[in-house]
């Protein structure tokens, strides 16, 4: 990954303390770095062409705004304003509802009256982030090591399931009960990441296929479950589990009245385990080097079937994880099709992050900002939330289409030329 | 048709990759481009192919000056060009690959096969080249499929054709064919210009030879005037040992001992087939034979890749015959794969993590499941400098490097372990001369310091300089174990799988067949 440019504004400090005579900040480097193709501008210019799409959508789906431009001859002043104020509109709505109102904020700090509201969108995006971004890892892990786990959805199951079921059924204090469900959704995950691991360490069988399989047999593990004893709920006809008990909840980190809770710091956990792995760990250099070249791995001695098997235990296992922070930490009972999309929107924010651990906790949150946005957007505005979806998809289209990005903005691309040099290298 | 470039200037940001280059291709001539990877060849090749512009410089076609904008105006001109990786379409046929780009079409726009067909089988009885137009490519080994490169380029009506190291992926036998088919476009009046950087080729069928460095050509010469090393000197710019300087070896104990070791592969063909051999401690024992005759079998045995169906292992008297890859790796067994690209490395990686491929999860390169990346980085830069692999950093990707500093990341690796038994398989393969002299110096240092050493190679020049001892297999057994002294017909016939009676006499064409095996 290019990090070397970032290093151009902040001073990491290690690079600082070893050659104290930096080159003195140049515009024209800046600028340079600017217009050259690299991954940070890429993103940032995908986000920028999402927003931009929307804003076109909001006008010509908004009657007001379309009302306005018929009238774009006689009173063109009013088109513009109009098409102005609800595209500032409903991107202010969007940014508010995700990461609060700087006024409201700012009225909490003088007068230390309205914490709760200020933070409240902050708080709900965290909220949303959290099991998304460790999903994301799980997705990310594999694919950085050449396993496409599909099965997100699945394994995230599993880890409710697990998670719920010692929830509910035993009730000691806090302290013991909130591990003990994280090592259960862990647990849980990784056993449903074992099966297409096994099989693929012994069959050869794809894992794709088998995790994508695996994701409709645990929602009908699940459904089936949610219906017979012990997970139904007590006189319930409905498929709706047992809530846990409250000491297996995840406790909340800024008072009761912010639903954020110790699954950011789950999460964060994941993200700095999963990067550690990666960049430090022996059992993750094997898992890469598994994922690049399997043929070099078995020569060097690498125990193939072990690391396909370990690669879907972790990744299974994290997914689990993300199942237990939604459970244990917002919804506190399972229901039919639990987890929603989120076992496929984490393989979009693995994508969005490509594969980094840094990328994927950014991905969630931009994720997670524009879906909670979204709804808040959607109840001030009248602006459907699928809008948020819309920006949502285009952005992560132009982030996985890197050269559309650099055709379109006309980003000087190095890669074109190195490619033929290099070619004329391999002679 | 005569094709002459002058000052051909092509430069890569600050790399000047071809600098003022002039060569002249008589018609019917065979001119051979020498020089060594990254001396500009494949650069000017390009430019004169239209795939890249040149800085500066002319191109003249039969004394009148063309500029190529794409490949397709350099086929117009009758320039057909011979990748050195294929550029054909492995599920069509012959006719089909042809075909394409130019299909002759019926009323409709339906492909007229016929005519393809035909126009195939016209070409290829005019020079020879055998091919049979509805096979498909990928059914075919690699020497007919460069028939078919070559096939296409004619059908274009190619007068100049341009051949990318076409020998590299060719047996000797194949190569053979190929210099027949070159003397026959020759004999029709058509150009070839042949880029290589193997000597022996280059003598036994160029008409003139250039050879370039560092993007400059150094001279033109003839076969008739020039010698294998002296075209070596040219190539490298200083003198180069063409034959390994080495001692007569002092062999120690039994290393490596195999007993009646068998393998069957995947469709239940036995290719090795109850071999037996000792590798003592100081000696080099070659595996000669002509590819595909089970010497990749017996690396994989040997590294434990695949599995024996019979026989036995022994590495320094323990039974490794089950062992996994892993655990003789750990008692010493040193391994250059065949393929590197494929087996030996991670190109995606870097030059540091793949110096430590094999032992990354063991101190001093970890601890407690914790890589010492500083570790890793200070070991790689020791071993850049100790191995003489030219790059920058050890940072760099592997992808980035010549296929000579990527066999010597390989061998840099294998040979830092402590090794009692090195297997190396065509370890120079690809590689050009100043590489070859490397990799084969280090080999025989390994050698003396009392590593038992197996190389396994189709090139009987190497063969023959390593080996102290040399087996020459055929069909997955071993036909004989023979000195190096014996000579080239010899070990020659052995790997056609002929036991000649007399050592070194070759008997008449008509009486081999009756002593074949």
């Amino acid at each position: 990954m290019s990090d070397a440019p970032i290093a151009l504004g902040g001073v990491a400090g290690p690079t600082a303390a070893t050659t104290p005579a930096r080159a003195p900040f140049r515009w024209s480097r800046f600028f340079h770095w600017m217009v050259e193709a690299n991954v940070v501008m890429v993103t940032a210019l995908a986000i920028f062409s999402g927003l931009f799409v929307g804003a076109i959508l909001i006008i010509v789906t908004q009657a007001n705004v379309l009302h306005a431009w018929a009238g774009l001859f006689s009173h063109p002043g009013t088109t513009v304003s109009v098409t102005f104020f609800t595209v500032g509109d409903a991107y202010r709505d969007l940014f508010t509802g995700s990461l609060g109102d700087p006024f409201v904020i700012g009225h909490a700090i003088h007068t230390g009256q309205g914490w709760t509201q200020a933070l409240t969108p902050i708080s709900e995006t965290l909220l949303y982030a959290s099991p998304l971004c460790i999903a994301g890892l799980a997705v990310g892990l594999g694919f950085r090591t050449g396993m496409f786990n599909i099965g997100g959805q699945g394994q995230l199951i599993a880890g409710a399931m697990a998670a719920s079921y010692v929830g509910f059924e035993i009730n000691p204090p806090a302290i013991i009960h909130v591990p003990l469900c994280i090592l259960a959704g862990f647990a849980g995950g990784a056993v449903a990441g074992f099966v297409p691991g096994f099989l693929k360490a012994r069959t050869g069988a794809h894992e794709v296929i088998v995790t994508i399989m695996l994701n409709y047999v645990f929602l009908d593990l699940l459904v089936l479950a949610l219906t017979t004893q012990p997970f139904q709920q007590p006189h319930q006809q409905n498929a709706i589990g047992r809530m846990i008990f409250q000491s297996a909840e995840l406790p909340r980190i800024f008072g009761h009245n912010l639903r954020v809770n110790v699954g950011v710091l789950v999460a964060i956990a994941c993200a700095l385990g999963v990067s550690w792995l990666l960049r430090r760990g022996t059992l993750g250099f094997g898992f890469r080097v598994v994922g690049a070249n399997q043929d070099a791995a078995r020569v060097a001695g690498i125990n193939i079937r072990r690391s396909t098997i370990l690669v879907l235990v972790i990744s299974g296992g994290l997914a689990g994880l993300a199942g237990m922070v939604s459970l244990c930490g917002s919804d506190y009972f399972l229901s039919s099709g639990y987890g929603g999309t989120v076992g496929f929107d984490c393989i979009t924010v693995a994508l969005l992050g490509r594969n980094r651990p840094i990328g994927i906790v950014l991905g969630s949150l931009l994720f997670a900002a524009l879906n909670v946005g979204g709804r808040y957007m959607q109840a001030s505005t009248g602006i459907p939330l699928d809008l948020a979806s819309v920006i949502q998809a285009i952005i992560v289209f132009f982030v996985a289409t890197p050269g559309l990005v650099n055709e379109v903005y006309r980003l000087r691309g190095m890669n074109v030329g190195q490619g033929l040099l290099t070619r004329g290298w391999a002679a | 048709m005569k094709l002459e470039l002058s000052g051909i200037t092509k430069t890569f940001g600050s790399l000047v990759a071809d600098d003022h280059v002039d060569l002249t291709v008589e018609p019917g001539e065979i001119h051979a481009l020498l020089g060594e990877n990254g001396a500009g060849k494949t650069t000017l090749m390009n430019v004169l192919f239209g795939l890249m512009h040149p800085d500066s410089g002319e191109i003249m076609l039969d004394g009148e000056a063309v500029r190529f904008a794409d490949p397709g105006a350099a086929v117009r001109h009758g320039i057909g060009m011979v990748h050195q990786h294929f550029m054909l379409v492995p599920v069509f046929s012959v006719a089909e690959n042809v075909a394409l780009g130019f299909e002759p079409t019926r009323r409709f726009g339906l492909l007229d096969r016929r005519k393809a067909r035909d126009e195939i089988l016209r070409i290829s009885h005019e020079f020879g080249l055998e091919v049979e137009p509805e096979a498909i490519v990928e059914e075919l080994p690699v020497g007919v499929q460069q028939r078919v490169e070559i096939l296409k380029a004619l059908s274009r009506d190619a007068h100049l054709l341009i051949l990318d190291e076409p020998t590299s992926v060719l047996t000797p036998q194949e190569t053979e064919g190929l210099f027949e088919i070159m003397r026959s476009l020759a004999a029709s009046g058509r150009s070839i210009l042949f880029i290589t950087h193997k000597l022996k080729e280059v003598l036994a069928i160029a008409d003139r030879i250039t050879v370039m460095r560092l993007g400059a050509v150094i001279g033109t010469t003839t076969p008739q005037t020039t010698t294998e090393s002296e075209l070596a000197s040219m190539m490298v710019g200083r003198t180069v040992e063409l034959v390994v300087q080495k001692e007569p070896a002092r062999p120690g104990d039994v290393v490596l001992a195999v007993e009646d070791l068998t393998v069957v592969d995947p469709r239940g063909l036995t290719v090795v087939d109850h071999i037996s051999f000792d590798v003592h401690a100081g000696e080099i024992l070659a595996i000669a034979g002509v590819q595909g005759n089970g010497q990749t079998e017996i690396e994989e045995a040997l590294c434990g890749l695949i599995e024996a169906a019979e026989g036995r292992v022994t590495l320094l008297g323990r039974d490794i015959t089950r062992a996994t890859p892993k655990a003789r790796l750990r008692a010493g067994i040193a391994h250059v794969p065949e393929d590197r690209v494929r087996d030996g490395l991670v190109v995606s990686m870097t030059i540091a993590d793949n110096l430590i491929l094999d032992v990354f999860d063991v101190a001093p390169h970890a601890r407690f499941g914790a890589r010492n990346l500083g570790e890793v980085k200070r070991s790689g830069e020791e071993k850049l400098a100790d191995f003489d692999i030219r790059a920058s950093s050890t940072d760099m990707l592997v992808s980035t490097l010549s296929g000579g500093n990527q066999q010597k990341v390989i061998v840099a690796r294998e040979l830092s372990r402590s090794t009692t038994l090195l297997v190396a398989a065509q370890p120079t393969r690809g590689l050009d001369v100043g590489s070859i002299e490397y990799v084969h110096k280090r080999i025989v240092e390994e050698r003396d310091r009392g590593t038992a050493v197996v190389i396994i190679s189709s090139e009987l020049d190497e063969v023959l300089a390593l080996g102290d001892r040399i087996a020459v297999v055929y069909r997955g057994r071993i036909m004989e174990t023979v000195d190096p002294t014996v000579g080239r017909e010899k070990i020659g016939l052995l790997m056609a799988g002929i036991t000649g009676d007399g050592a070194g006499s070759v008997p008449p064409a008509g009486t081999t067949s009756g002593t074949d095996r």
